[in-house]
């Protein structure tokens, strides 16, 4: 980037603009569907404090949201809801499958349990961890910061 | 493979089975029968005309249990709740039973656990189902709140309550087939990828697993 200190404007390149815009205003879908809920609550309180990184807003409604931290396992009862969700989101959208249950099943293979909810939707960022301490969910938001650094602008306009 | 045989339904091995056996057998020393004397239930059932539908009443550390024939259910559950000794009007929780591979006959139970809050004591009656008819009178009619544990048991285990308003799926999706909670019913799952069942990881014979 140039800065011109007399004139007060600077330039850089339209991809580096809007992807640093994005990445610092990831504001979470709120999908706390079992225990790792907890924890991603426990992320957003005063200890390990989640607005710092720009997720200032879990939006409740899918439409105001960024991105999906699918936290908890999916049932088969509740797969096509989630879908349903995930689509009602615009793009550009990410997801993070936090936890062992929506990254691959976890402890629980059987018949109501989707196993992993890459099964549904496009995984972004997997969190391992049953559940994952709210260091490691910060961890995992900072690592899809840095891939919504890398993303194209033509992409996912 | 372990995990294969229990992913089909074949679980509890005959070691599991007679483990649990031998420890029933030890519970059995903290058992006592009741008799109308000893239990106010027993008594109020007697004297209701419903003596014969007692198969097995006893205590086991200060809990009491009645296992009961289903045919007149609802009238047993009745004088549960009515009689002036007894009045159990909290029905707890309806929990079901499956006993295959238990080699009991019959199949299934109701169990019905029942709490006054009068008296403040518990008391358990169980009713016995069989396989070929797993069908029992609704207890929706004695506390409104055997609803919904009844759709329970019959979504995961498949016993009909007769006279239930509204017996449908509550757990499973509603065109679910089966009734998971059966003990031959399958785990489910898929198989774990271990290092020594993975599909087709390519030169598996020669590169080591990561893990070892």
């Amino acid at each position: 980037m140039g800065l011109e200190t007399e004139a007060g404007f600077m330039t850089a390149s339209l991809n580096k603009i809007v992807n640093w815009a994005r990445r610092n205003s990831l504001w979470p879908a709120t999908f706390g569907l079992a225990c790792c809920a907890i924890e991603m609550m426990a992320s957003t309180d005063s200890r390990f404090d989640m607005s710092r990184f720009g997720s200032e807003a879990f939006r409740a409604s899918p439409r105001q949201a960024d991105v999906m931290i699918v936290a908890g396992r999916v049932c088969k009862k509740m797969a096509p809801v989630l879908r349903q969700v995930y689509d009602q989101m615009p793009e550009p959208k990410w997801v993070i499958a936090m936890g062992d249950c929506a990254s691959n099943g976890g402890v629980f293979n059987n018949y109501a349990v989707v196993q992993g909810v890459d099964q549904i939707v496009p995984v972004d960022i997997y969190v391992p961890g049953c559940p994952p301490s709210p260091d490691a969910l910060i961890y995992a938001v900072m690592q899809l910061q840095k891939k919504v650094d890398n993303a194209v602008f033509s992409d996912r306009y | 493979m372990v995990d294969t045989d229990v992913r089909l339904g074949l679980s509890g091995s005959d070691l599991a089975i007679r483990d649990r056996q031998f420890k029933a057998d030890v519970a059995r020393l903290d058992e006592s029968n009741l008799t109308p004397d000893t239990s106010a239930e027993f008594k109020a059932l007697v004297d209701g005309g419903l003596g014969d539908e007692i198969v097995i009443a006893k205590r086991f550390r200060g809990q009491d249990f009645l296992t009961v024939k289903k045919e007149r259910i609802v009238d047993i559950l009745t004088v549960m709740r009515d009689d002036p000794e007894c009045r159990f009007n909290l029905i707890s929780d309806i929990l079901g039973l499956d006993l295959l591979g238990f080699d009991r006959e019959p199949r299934y139970e109701v169990v019905y656990s029942l709490y006054s809050i009068p008296h403040q004591k518990r008391i358990v009656v169980k009713a016995q189902v069989d396989e070929d008819d797993p069908s029992i009178d609704t207890a929706s009619g004695v506390w409104i709140g055997a609803e919904w544990p009844e759709r329970e048991i019959y979504d995961l285990f498949g016993i009909t309550f007769v006279g239930h308003g509204d017996l449908r799926r509550i757990m499973m999706p509603d065109d679910w087939v089966g009734h998971p909670l059966r003990k031959d019913y399958p785990l489910g799952g898929e198989e774990v990828e271990f290092s020594h069942n993975v599909r087709d990881r390519v030169g598996a014979e020669d590169t080591p697993s990561p893990l070892f």
